[in-house]
Parts: structure tokens; sequence; C-alpha cells
């Protein structure tokens, strides 16, 4: 019985990974004909997205977008979530056709997700705005005995913007158990490191100190990120939460996991077939 | 005498009666308060939040809190709510706005110069002109509390993301009733003239009322409009009422040639065609640090009565 639990488990996890394959080259193909999207930080958030859409964690209903039972997932780091596209296209929030259609005249999806688009709650092109209003989605959700729960996604780079701060204040202020942060951590802004602008590490500390509960995981494991998500969105114990997903940037395209300016890099058309081609090998 | 009264409390003193019958409500502040506020938060304090010195948070829990149907208030000292602020207002309220119901009501306090003796820090003469340029804001800058009273309901029934610009000081009414005022119309004739008409909001209106009044003991009849719903304005209606005027004199505690409502009026003019004159009176392009009352204030920049009067005279002899 026990060892049946742990084989469904290992091909639960392996159909995870399989699917962050697949949107790795449906962000790729869609990078191919849109060479504005923002590949490399895309490409670091591929994990996180699969696991919260396929792993059961997001409960949501593409045919009712804003189902009152849905959880509410803010993607603060808009730029960011190219290789959301493909995901919700499959899970049904739009055409698969506009994948093909990306930044083209009076396409549906943009080279940054806006709220016109079915699947996104809120404006995300300028960084530092999510959790705030995250956190006020999550004061409302508990004065409406909803047991619904409000997902954001940052980039680390966007933690230097003051706002989030302001708003990392305040949910610990008021106890927003029901408030699960994630941080893209790829460690890269535009032109650099992080480390090398504003150290931020000991990460955990600075939302410790803010009264939240903080969890870090390797952002790319697809069973570590579910079960810490899974643990995260299950506890209530009167503080707000934040998963520290350890990722790389550009991950899968060798030439950018060591680019120091792989935010602003864009791959030619035969880079990426020589790129699809070898995660097929 | 009319009651003073600060248009703060007036319409705190309105929400807070609203919220005993609609549970859809909260307020939050900047740590800014009033003295009717403290009954609010005492009696609701499960839907008044106290964000903290934090002006861009409280722009941003309102949205988060309007995005699942709450009518919000976000309220703070009127310059730091916002220019501080202004990307969350832009992003989150007129953007957001655009594609999903936004009901955040966001009241600066301390219009213009109404914060006289804080300095030019506290002075908010820009508000008009950046919030009028945001689509979907509606932009409230009443000149007394019977128009911000009446606004309550206004707050709630129109689900758009607004601003609400209040001055700091306790003011007397200038409306004796507000029944038959149709806020979405925009303005008010207040007095009708013949050549001139002094177009005014907020605070100036008091000022233009005053000179108007003058004037009329010396047999000139000059026209006063209150502009109170800077956005959206029944433009329409507002050229119908000036048309027949040869000259407008727009007056605000504002800069002016940048937008604010002298650019309204230029614009509602000019593209209808109309050769009516437009003598703009607000502040010059440059801070003051003059200590002072908003008197003595106004005597600097030109927008005390006799300058005002002067203005009128000169454009009654052209």
């Amino acid at each position: 019985m026990s060892e049946n639990k742990t084989d469904n488990k290992s091909l639960f996890f392996r159909s995870l990974e399989d699917k962050a394959l697949w949107v790795r080259e449906e962000t790729l193909n869609i990078h191919r004909i849109a060479q504005q999207t923002r590949l490399a930080s895309s490409l670091s958030a591929v994990e996180i997205f699969v696991v919260l859409y396929y792993g059961g964690l997001l409960k949501f209903d593409p045919s009712d977008v804003l189902w009152e039972g849905r959880d509410r997932f803010i993607i603060s780091k808009g730029h960011g979530s190219i290789s959301l596209y493909p995901i919700l296209a499959d899970v049904g929030y739009f055409d698969r056709q506009e994948l093909s259609r990306v930044c083209t005249d009076e396409s549906l999806l943009g080279g940054i997700p806006d709220a016109i688009i079915p699947g996104y709650e809120t404006m995300n092109g300028s960084l530092g705005h999510g959790l705030g209003v995250a956190c006020g989605i999550a004061i409302a959700l508990k004065r409406m005995k909803s047991d619904k729960k409000v997902f954001v996604l940052l980039g680390d780079g966007e933690l230097y913007e003051g706002s989030v701060w302001e708003a990392a204040m305040f949910a610990g202020e008021h106890k927003l158990d029901n408030l699960i942060a994630i941080v893209d951590n790829n460690r890269i802004c535009m032109l650099d490191y992080c480390s090398k602008i504003l150290n931020m590490e000991p990460l955990e500390d600075k939302f410790r100190v803010q009264r939240w509960q903080v969890d870090r995981v390797d952002g790319h494991n697809v069973g570590m990120l579910h079960s810490a998500l899974t643990r995260l969105k299950d506890d209530t114990g009167g503080r707000p939460k934040v998963l520290i997903a350890d990722t790389v940037k550009g991950r899968g395209v060798p030439s950018l996991e060591t680019d120091s300016l792989s935010h602003i890099k864009s791959l030619k058309p035969e880079e990426i077939d020589r790129i699809i081609a070898g995660m097929k090998s | 005498m009319t009651e003073i009264k600060t248009m703060r409390d007036v319409f705190i003193e309105g929400v807070y009666r609203r919220m005993f019958g609609d549970d859809r409500i909260f307020f939050l502040s900047a740590d800014f308060g009033s003295p009717k506020l403290d009954k609010l938060r005492e009696d609701f304090s499960d839907r008044f939040i106290n964000v903290g010195i934090a002006e861009q948070n409280l722009v941003n829990v309102a949205t988060g809190l309007a995005l699942e149907g709450f009518t919000v208030y976000a309220y703070a000292i009127a310059p730091f709510l916002t220019m501080r602020a202004y990307e969350q207002i832009r992003n989150n309220l007129s953007l957001l706005s655009q594609t999903r119901q936004v009901n955040v009501n966001v009241i600066g306090v301390g219009a213009g110069l109404s914060y006289d003796v804080s300095g030019p820090t506290h002075h908010c003469l820009e508000d008009i002109i950046i919030m009028r340029a945001l689509p979907n804001m509606h932009v409230f800058s009443p000149s007394d509390w019977r128009l911000t009273e009446k606004f309550v309901d206004y707050s709630v029934t129109v689900k758009k993301p607004k601003y609400l610009r209040f001055d700091a000081k306790p003011l007397p009414a200038i409306y004796k009733e507000t029944a038959d005022i149709d806020l979405r119309k925009g303005f008010c004739e207040i007095a009708g003239g013949e050549k001139v008409c002094l177009v005014s909001t907020g605070f100036m209106t008091h000022k233009a009322l005053n000179v108007a009044q003058r004037l009329k003991g010396e047999g000139i009849n000059v026209g006063l409009i209150d502009v109170f719903l800077l956005k959206p304005l029944d433009e329409d209606r507002f050229f119908e009422t000036v048309k027949k005027y040869e000259l407008l004199i727009s007056l605000e505690e504002a800069f002016v040639n940048k937008g604010g409502l002298d650019g309204l009026v230029s614009s509602i003019v000019g593209n209808r065609g109309s050769r009516i004159r437009l003598k703009r009176m607000g502040l010059k392009d440059e801070y003051s640090f003059s200590q002072g009352s908003r008197d003595y204030l106004h005597r600097l920049n030109a927008l005390d009565e006799e300058s005002l009067i002067g203005n009128i005279r000169e454009g009654l002899r052209s």
C-alpha cells in the first residue's frame, strides 16, 4: 500500500516535470515570435506555475474566471510570466491559437501580461504592487469568511521596491495567514546579480522579522515545491507565509543561465531550435 | 450665519451613518484622522484600518478590497496621497478599473493652500492636474460641506475610482440646500452675469462669491460658476451656460497653464471654436516658501479679492 503511494507520488511528480518541459518549449516558441518577451525571467518561474496549476494547489474555473470559489493568484512580476501563457491556454482560459500570435496586431497576449487576459487578476507591468493588493484581497476574503487563499508571485529584484515592505509589515500585523507569497529568487536583476546591487540575503530574516512564516526550497524541484506549498497553504497559524524558491534565471538555456545580463537577452530562432532539440533528446 | 464645518468631518459622518446599513464598506487611513473619524474607528473597528504612514500600501490594500466588491475609502493628506502613491492610483485604480470594478474613493485632505503655514510640501497645487490626466477617474473638488455631504451617496453608488479633494479648513456653506443640484452635471451656476463670469473650484468659490457680491453693490453683474466635478464634467451643458459671456476668469488654488481647471475650461471653449476669452488665475510656476496665512499667500499670488476685482474691471474695459 505504502509502496503504491510512493509510486503514485513519483508518477505524479514525473507528470509535473513533463509539463514543465512542455511549458519551457512553448515559452521558447512564444519567444521565437515575440522577441520582446522577457525569456530568462519567465523560464525561472516555470516549475512554480506548473505546480500551482497542475499540482492541485490552485482552485480555478476557466469557464468562470471571477468565480468566487477560486484561489486568487497575483502575478506581481508580470514581465516574467510569459511561461504562464501556455498553461492558461492549456487549462482553458483562452484558445491555444493565441500562443502563436503573441505581441502581434490585435493579439490577446502581449509582452507583459495584464488584467485584460483571462486568468490574470491585476495590473502587473510595474513592480511592487502585487503584495499590497493581495493584502487587500486577503482581508476581504477573511471578512467574507472565505477559506480561499491568495497566492502572490514576486521576483527577488522586485523586493527592492519599498512598497513591498509596506505590504509585508501590513500582512504580518494583520496576521494574514490566507496569504502565500512565492519569491522567484533567480538572483539576477536587469543589469547584474542582486548580490552585487543590494544584497538581500539572508532573505528569510527580512520576512521573519515582519512576522511571516518562511520556507525555502529549490524552485525547480517540483516535489519540493509541491510539498512546501501544500504545507504553507494548509497552515492557519496566524502568520502570512512566504516560500523562497531558489531558481536559475534562464533555466534550460545554458547561455542565459550564466549571463548576468540574461534579463534583456533574446534568442535567435536557430538557437531556439537547437535548445528545443536538446530538451527532447 | 451658516454653520462652519470641515468637509472631512461632514463626509466621514455621512460614511459612518452609511456603514450601519451597508456592511460592504471599508474605511482606510494612512494614519490621518478627524474628530468624526474617532467614532467610526471605534464603532467599526472591524472595517476601519490604519495602514500606517504608507500611502502606497493604502491604495494597494484599498484596491484588493475593492476587487472583492467592497466600497473603499482611502484617506490621507492630499499631496502625499496623490503624489507618493500616484502610480498605485494610476495602475491599480485608473487602469485596472477599465477591466474590473474598482470602487475606491481616494480622499485627499489639504486642497490647494489650505495647509498654509505648513509650507510647500503640504501645499497641494498639482493634484487637479495629475488626477484629471487619468482615464476612468472621477475628480470631485467641492466648494462647501453641503456638496460634500451630498457626495456620500455618489461615492457608494458610482462604482468608479474617485479622487475627492477636500479643503482642510472649516468653511461656511455656499449652498443653502443641494436637493436640486445634479452632481453628474459637475457644476452649478451660482450667479448669472453679463459680460464676465468667474469659474472657480474648491475654496476659491468662496472668494469668487465675495467678489461677485461686492461688485453687485456697484451695479456690476458678474457671473459665477462653481465647478465641483472636474471629471467627468457635462461639457455641453457647461458650454451652453458660458457661451453668453465675453470673458471667463478661471480661479483655482492650483498651478495654472498645466491642465487644471483653466485647462478644462480652455479645452471646452476652444474645442467648440468659441472666441470667448479666458483669464487664468491661480499659482504661477514656482513653489512658495513664504510663511503666512492663506490670505497672505493669496495676496502674494494675486488671488486676493482686490486683485480679482482688478482683473474683472480690466476685463470689462477691454
